[in-house]
C-alpha cells in the first residue's frame, strides 16, 4: 500500500525494485561501466604496441582467458578496453539525441503553427530512412571514423524524441498548471523549461535508456562494416570485422565470439534497464 | 478509400522530396567536392575539372538539385567508379535476391513470432511467457551481424547442416525470375538446395523482427483480452478457442500489421550486414562494396532504392491497415 508519507520518488524507487527486469539491467550495467572505469588500472593497454607474433591466434588458456588474435593481441584486454568506447559512444549518441530531439519537440508542440510543420517534414523524412542505413549513408559520405558513426548513430535517433516530445507536449500545455501558469503572464521559455519539461522527463529517461542499447548495436554495426572505429583500436564491431575480413574468424571463433557476446550483453543490460525504468516511472505504459 | 489511396499517394511527394533532398545534401557535404572524390588520388587536375564539367558541378547548386532529381526520376542514378555498370541496371538485377531474403526472413518472423506471442498473452505469467520474453529480449538485443557469425560457425562449420554461403551450390542453376525458390520449383530441381542456403541468412536476418513481433503480438493481444467484449464472449460460455480465434485476435493484429511493415525498413538495412556475412549476392552485400571500395554512386543508389522500397511498403502497409480496420474513417 501506498501511504501518504511516500514521495513520487520513494514510490518509484519501490516499484523499480519490484522489477526483476530492472534489478538485472541495473546489475549488469553497473557490471559493464565497472569494466569500463577498471580497464585501465587493471590491464593498462596501448593498442598500438601490443603486437606479439609469436602468439598468433591462440586459443583462450589460463594466460590468455579469451584467447589471441591474429596479431597475438590479448583479446580480454582488447574486449575490456572495447567496453570503454562502446560505453561511450552509446552515451554521447544518445546526449545528442536526446537533447536535439527533445528541444525540438518541444518548440514544435508548445508553439504550434509553420515551425511544427516543419519541424514535422524534417521527422518523417528522418523516418522514411530505416536507422541503420540513414547512419551508413552519413558516415559513407562524411568519412569513416570513431567521432562521425557517434554522430550520425547521434542523428538518427532525433525523430524518436522529437514524436515522444511533442506528444506529451501537445496534451501538457492544455492542462490547469500550464494554463494557469500562462494566465498568471509567465513567459514561453519559463512555462516550457519550469512547467513542461519536467513533466516529459519519466518517458524521455525510459527512451533514453533503451536508446543506449540501439545505439551500442549501431555503432558496432558501422564499426563491423568499416565505417566506425578504425584499427587498432579495440572497438567490439571493428574487432569482429577483424575476425571476419581475416578470414580466421571460423577457425579461431573466439575473435568474434567474445566481443560480439559483449556488445550483446551491454545491448541486454540497457534493454532491462529500460523496461525496469518503464516499470517505476510510467507505471500506466502497458508493458 | 479511392480517395483516401490518392491523398496518401500525394503525402508520398514531400517525403520523395525530403528523401532526394537529403541524398543531394549528403553527396555535397563530401569533404572536397564529389569529383575529386570519385577520381580519387588517381585523377589529375585536368581530369578533375573535366569531370565536374560533366557533373554540373560547376552550377549552381539549386539548378543541380533539379538535374539529380531529373536523373532521379528517369532512373539514372549514374553508374559505378569501380566496375562503371549503370547502379540502376545492378539494382535491378540484385533486388531478387535481396527481396527473396527478406521475404524468407519476414515468413520465419511471422510465423514464429506471432503464435509465440499469443501463446504467451494467453499463458500470461507461466513458465512459458517467461521463456517467451527472455528468447524474445535476447532477439532485440543480439546485433544481426554476430546472429549470422555465429549461426554460420555452428549450423555450417561446425556441424556442417547447411551451406555457409551463397544461394546455389552448382554453377549450373537456370535462374528465370531470379527468385531462386520460385526458379526451383518451375524447374523442379534444386529445391533442396535453395532452401538450404536460405535457411541460415533468413534466421539470422529474421530474429530481430521475429522478437519484436512476439513482444507487440503479447502485448496487443493481452489489451485485447482485458476488453469488454472479449469477458462478454467468455461469459456467454464460448470456449476459449473460439474467443482466442474469433474475437481476440483480429482485433489484437492490427498494430502487429503496421510493426511488420516498419520492421521491413530494418530487414533491408539488415540485409547489408546479413548478405555481407553470408556472400549473399543482393543488394546489401554491393552496398558493403561500395563502402569498401569508396564508390559513392553505388552507396547513393543503394540507399535511395531501400528508402524509397521502405517508404513505399509502409504505404501499402497502411493503406492495408485502413482496409482492415473499420473505425478508421478515410480522412
Amino acid at each position: 500500500m501506498v501511504t501518504f508519507m511516500e514521495s513520487p520518488t520513494r514510490q518509484a524507487l519501490k516499484r523499480f525494485l519490484k522489477s526483476t527486469s530492472g534489478k538485472i539491467g541495473l546489475g549488469l550495467a553497473v557490471l559493464i561501466v565497472l569494466m569500463a572505469l577498471l580497464a585501465p588500472v587493471l590491464k593498462p593497454y596501448d593498442p598500438t604496441t601490443d603486437r606479439n607474433y609469436l602468439n598468433r591466434v591462440k586459443p583462450p588458456s589460463v594466460e590468455h582467458i579469451f584467447g589471441t588474435d591474429n596479431l597475438g593481441r590479448d583479446v580480454f584486454t582488447r574486449v575490456m578496453h572495447g567496453s570503454r568506447i562502446s560505453l561511450r559512444v552509446g552515451l554521447l549518441a544518445v546526449a545528442l539525441s536526446l537533447v536535439t530531439g527533445t528541444v525540438l519537440g518541444l518548440l514544435a508542440g508548445y508553439f504550434r503553427g509553420s515551425l511544427e510543420v516543419v519541424i514535422g517534414w524534417f521527422t518523417d523524412i528522418m523516418l522514411a530512412f530505416p536507422s541503420t542505413l540513414l547512419a551508413i549513408a552519413i558516415v559513407a559520405v562524411v568519412g569513416p571514423s570513431l567521432t562521425n558513426a557517434m554522430i550520425a548513430v547521434g542523428i538518427t535517433q532525433i525523430p524518436v524524441y522529437i514524436r515522444l516530445t511533442r506528444s506529451m507536449v501537445l496534451s501538457l500545455r492544455e492542462l490547469d498548471f500550464v494554463q494557469a501558469a500562462n494566465a498568471l503572464g509567465a513567459a514561453s521559455p519559463r512555462i516550457l523549461l519550469r512547467h513542461i519539461l519536467p513533466s516529459t522527463l519519466p518517458p524521455l529517461i525510459v527512451q533514453a535508456t533503451l536508446s543506449i542499447g540501439t545505439a551500442t548495436i549501431e555503432a558496432a554495426a558501422l564499426g563491423f562494416l568499416g565505417l566506425g572505429a578504425q584499427p587498432p583500436m579495440p572497438e567490439w564491431g571493428a574487432m569482429l570485422a577483424d575476425s571476419f575480413t581475416g578470414g580466421y574468424a571460423m577457425n579461431s571463433p573466439w575473435t568474434m565470439l567474445f566481443p560480439g557476446f559483449f556488445i550483446m550483453l551491454t545491448v541486454l543490460a540497457f534493454n532491462l534497464l529500460g523496461d525496469g525504468l518503464r516499470d517505476a516511472l510510467d507505471p500506466r505504459a502497458l508493458k | 478509400m479511392w480517395s483516401y489511396t490518392a491523398r496518401r499517394l500525394l503525402g508520398l511527394i514531400p517525403v520523395l522530396v525530403g528523401i532526394s533532398l537529403l541524398v543531394f545534401m549528403l553527396l555535397h557535404l563530401i569533404p572536397g567536392d564529389p569529383a575529386t572524390v570519385l577520381l580519387g588520388e588517381r585523377g589529375t587536375v585536368e581530369q578533375i575539372a573535366a569531370l565536374k564539367e560533366r557533373m554540373g558541378l560547376n552550377k549552381p547548386l539549386l539548378e543541380q538539385y533539379f538535374i539529380f532529381v531529373g536523373q532521379l526520376l528517369r532512373g539514372d542514378l549514374g553508374s559505378s567508379t569501380f566496375s562503371l555498370i549503370p547502379v540502376s541496371e545492378e539494382l535491378a538485377r540484385r533486388w531478387p535476391a535481396t527481396f527473396e531474403l527478406a521475404l524468407a526472413a519476414m515468413f520465419i518472423a511471422i510465423t514464429v513470432g506471432i503464435p509465440s506471442g499469443i501463446l504467451a498473452a494467453v499463458r500470461k505469467n507461466t513458465r512459458l511467457d517467461n521463456i517467451s520474453s527472455i528468447i524474445s529480449l535476447l532477439g532485440v538485443s543480439v546485433p544481426v551481424f554476430y546472429l549470422g557469425l555465429l549461426l554460420m560457425y555452428l549450423f555450417a562449420v561446425n556441424l556442417h547442416w547447411l551451406p555457409p554461403s551463397t544461394r546455389v551450390s552448382s554453377n549450373s542453376f537456370q535462374s528465370i525470375t531470379g527468385l531462386f525458390v520460385l526458379d526451383s520449383i518451375i524447374q523442379r530441381k534444386g529445391f533442396v538446395d535453395v532452401i538450404a542456403h536460405l535457411i541460415l541468412p533468413a534466421l539470422a536476418l529474421g530474429t530481430i523482427p521475429l522478437a519484436i513481433l512476439t513482444r507487440i503480438t503479447r502485448s496487443a493481444m493481452l489489451e485485447v483480452l482485458s476488453q469488454d467484449y472479449v469477458r462478454t464472449a467468455k461469459a456467454k460460455g464460448l470456449a476459449e478457442r473460439v474467443v482466442i480465434w474469433r474475437h481476440a485476435l483480429k482485433n489484437a493484429l492490427l498494430p502487429v500489421v503496421t510493426i511488420i511493415g516498419l520492421q521491413f525498413g530494418t530487414l533491408l538495412s539488415g540485409a547489408i550486414l546479413t548478405e555481407t556475412i553470408f556472400s549473399w549476392p543482393g543488394i546489401g552485400s554491393w552496398v558493403y562494396m561500395g563502402i569498401t571500395n569508396r564508390d559513392y554512386p553505388v552507396v547513393q543508389g543503394g540507399v535511395v532504392f531501400i528508402a524509397v522500397v521502405f517508404v513505399l511498403v509502409n504505404l501499402i502497409v497502411d493503406l492495408l491497415y485502413a482496409r482492415l480496420d473499420p473505425r478508421i474513417q478515410y480522412r
